[in-house]
């Protein structure tokens, strides 16, 4: 078979599977078994497992961040998503600690392995938001602590001599909680929101969803759906990253009807018919947070850890990382700033 | 107020959480994205770099035999999609055209050099752009280069040692013996110990096979000691037995491309291609191309400053850099503005002066002019003048003459008679 330039893809004639077009397997197969017996076998796609081996050998940062008010279960939320003790919760009534005079950036890093797969986990946490009487440009620390991110990273980058890798805190997502009062988002919510969703992921949830009924849920959700799409909110995943039709039909489902998630976290256990289950005791019975009929926790979930995660991170590089670097280029180097983008108008640093 | 945590602790999951599909997420990322892989095959003419690279991807690439005859190195490239299974590779392969035919090989080496760092330059250019777009870039850098040897079975020759010694530090090398069916089994084992010993005694750096992660360090160890390898190229496929294979068929016997214990073809296409190709697109990466990237930015006069001092020094040191650049080019330009002045003025003074000169003359060869016709008019008045005196002195004459005649006339007769008398 003949092997043309550029223009044509060809298959190399020999191998067996018949490949579709951008087939997304959910685990892409070890390459071993039929191929490799057949006459004129290559091997490239063995790449697969070669890049496969050296990322788990390298391990993975994740550094998620949590915004909302005190009281709406965010440390628990993170507990239960990451299924261990990784933030520590302010003690409910009885505290120790006071309530911070302003927003408090706290991030604490643990190693989390799971199936040969090693993840260090910072969680963020931000006391002290929304909390003051007087609220205002409260998420300016938030902003700045994620631009601080931002530049200890470009200037790494930027350096002669730099590590062979580069040590990423940048936030690559961002839990808003939204308080259940089941009228509408609140002025700071959309204030937040509006500043933040520029430079971060931020993923809106609705805590404590216990407290709604489905209607109510439904009703909730569809309200702060168009209230964000009014006031301009573009939260992720945005519709502007979509790479390819794929992506925009599964992510258009999650963002017309599956977002804002509606959750309900808890660390406790409780039987229920013979299984041990996370969830919480009220009188009326046991929300089962893991159960998709109670509250949408499994999406949420599957949502951040098993199909979205990686892409949560290659949109902070990808997009809000260079955003921030062009920014930042152009003031610091008095050019004028980049209006149309053409291939022409491509300014070198130099 | 910004409070870190110190000191990561493993904590222990409580359940299936889910992360572990991380890998997973980030291959399939990788391959809606499609993979590239870049080679580059350095050798003499004819000694099967073409063939050999159809024979590994089992496809006919485009091209016809190089003739002898180039008066220089030059590198042929070319691009082709392949596809296996689900992953996509474009697939760069680059050739040198005409190495080792040149009576004089001393730069030989320059243009592979150069075409090695203008990759490396390109990707470094995009990674300084204000507005990049690196994740959608298309990586030309080299990721392997593949350098043929002749199979003399003596040692290598000069030329090689001082190409690949260029070569070292920009690209991971693999050395392979080529068209090694010229040489016998015992030579062979005699030559790949020389080549060797005469590649450390000359400190070349060649690639070496990962040995760090346990699940591929004893194959590649083991294949760290067969370089270099001795291959074989044929596309062409002969029965043998009960099955095709790829051989070469010769009056004497049958060489078997993939027979283990004829060549060491399948172990090159192991090594290049099924164990290793990522890792060598990693050691390009993040080996190769930063010590072009240190060296370079250190040659345009970048240093790193310690972190406590300002910050973002290399932006301003562009900036510095920048303004310098400019301040001279436009010190060269003024330059060249009055230069090129300084001339207009010269010449112009000079075609004045030659105007000048032409009106002098004019007005000389003028002048000239109006005294010759003055002296002609003179001359020719004084040939007028004559010319009168003259006819006047004729026409007297001829009056006298006319006269004497008539008196003579007269006269004679008046002598006539006298005599008669």
């Amino acid at each position: 078979p003949h092997a043309g330039p550029v223009e044509g893809k060809n298959e190399a004639a020999m191998s067996e599977l018949v490949p579709e077009p951008r087939q997304k397997p959910a685990v892409p197969m070890k390459p071993m078994g039929i191929n490799t017996n057949l006459l004129g076998y290559i091997g490239i796609d063995t790449i697969i497992e070669q890049m496969r081996k050296k990322t788990m050998k390298t391990g993975f940062d994740f550094n998620i961040m949590v915004v909302g008010q005190s009281g709406l279960g965010k440390s628990t939320l993170v507990n239960t998503l990451f299924k261990s003790q990784v933030s520590r919760k302010s003690s409910g009534w009885n505290r120790e600690e006071k309530i911070p005079k302003t927003v408090e950036i706290k991030a604490i890093g643990h190693v989390i392995e799971e199936g040969g797969v090693k993840m260090k986990l910072t969680v963020i946490d931000t006391p002290g938001f929304g909390d003051q009487i007087n609220n205002e440009n409260c998420w300016e620390p938030i902003e700045k602590y994620i631009n601080e991110q931002y530049e200890k990273f470009l200037k790494e980058e930027v350096n002669i001599a730099r590590k062979k890798r580069i040590p990423d805190t940048r936030v690559h997502c961002c839990l808003y909680f939204i308080s259940p009062t089941g009228h509408s988002l609140r002025p700071l919510d959309l204030e937040f929101m509006k500043h933040l969703s520029k430079v971060v992921n931020i993923i809106p949830v609705i805590a404590k969803a216990d407290t709604m009924t489905l209607e109510e849920k439904i009703e909730f959700k569809q309200r702060v759906r168009k209230e964000l799409e009014v006031n301009g909110i573009e939260f992720y995943p945005q519709k502007e990253f979509d790479e390819d039709l794929e992506d925009k039909t599964e992510n258009d489902k999650i963002r017309q009807e599956s977002m804002p998630f509606a959750v309900v976290g808890s660390d406790k256990e409780y039987q229920v018919n013979g299984k041990r289950v996370l969830g919480r005791k009220t009188p009326w019975g046991i929300i089962e947070v893991e159960n998709l009929t109670h509250c949408e926790f499994a999406l949420l979930r599957d949502f951040v850890i098993r199909t979205h995660l990686q892409d949560l991170k290659e949109v902070t590089h990808n997009i809000h990382y260079e955003t921030y670097r062009a920014k930042r280029l152009n003031d610091n180097g008095g050019l004028p700033p980049m209006t149309v983008e053409t291939e022409e108008n491509h300014e070198s640093n130099l | 107020i910004v409070l870190q945590g110190e000191g990561c602790r493993t904590v222990p999951l409580s359940g299936h959480v889910g992360f572990d599909s991380l890998p997973d997420q980030l291959v399939n990322k990788s391959v809606n994205h499609g993979f590239c892989f870049n080679i580059l095959c350095v050798g003499e003419t004819g000694l099967g770099k073409s063939t050999l690279m159809d024979t590994l991807f089992n496809t006919k690439f485009e091209g016809d035999p190089a003739s002898h005859s180039q008066p220089g190195v030059q590198l042929k490239s070319n691009t082709y999609d392949l596809q296996e299974s689900n992953v996509n590779l474009k697939l760069t392969i680059v050739s040198t055209v005409g190495f080792g035919d040149q009576i004089n090989k001393e730069d030989s080496y320059k243009p592979i050099v150069e075409f090695i760092d203008a990759q490396f330059e390109a990707y470094l250019q995009e990674e300084l752009k204000i507005k990049r777009v690196l994740h959608n870039y298309h990586d030309t850098r080299i990721h392997a280069c593949l350098y043929f040897i002749a199979p003399t079975g003596h040692s290598l020759k000069s030329l090689d040692l001082v190409t690949m010694k260029k070569l070292d530090s920009k690209v991971n090398i693999i050395p392979i013996i080529a068209k090694s069916d010229a040489i016998s089994k015992s030579e062979l084992t005699k030559f790949k110990i020389k080549i060797t010993s005469e590649l450390v005694s000359n400190g070349v750096q060649i690639y070496q096979f990962p040995t760090d992660d346990e699940s591929v360090a004893e194959i590649n160890g083991t294949m760290n000691a067969h370089l270099p390898f001795a291959v074989i190229g044929s596309t062409e496929e002969l029965k043998i037995g009960n099955k095709m294979m790829k051989a070469r068929q010769y009056p004497w016997g049958t060489v078997q491309v993939e027979n283990e214990a004829h060549c060491d073809f399948v172990k090159l296409r192991e090594m290049l291609i099924r164990v290793n190709m990522e890792d060598l697109r990693e050691q390009t990466h993040t080996r190769h191309y930063e010590l072009y990237r240190r060296c370079k930015l250190e040659e345009m006069g970048f240093k790193d400053t310690d972190p406590d001092s300002k910050p973002f020094s290399l932006q301003e040191t562009y900036e510095a850099k920048r303004n310098e650049f400019l301040g001279e080019l436009q010190k060269k330009e003024e330059a060249m503005r009055q230069m090129f002045v300084q001339r207009v003025k010269e010449k112009e003074a000079e075609l004045k002066e030659a105007e000048k000169e032409l009106h002098e003359k004019f007005d000389r060869l003028k002048k000239l002019h109006q005294d010759e016709k003055k002296k002609l008019e003179d001359k020719k008045k004084s040939l007028d003048d004559e010319v009168n005196a003259f006819k006047q002195r004729k026409t007297a004459a001829e009056l006298l003459q006319s006269q004497a005649q008539q008196a003579g006339g007269s006269q004679t007769l008046k002598r006539d008679k006298e005599r008669k008398k």
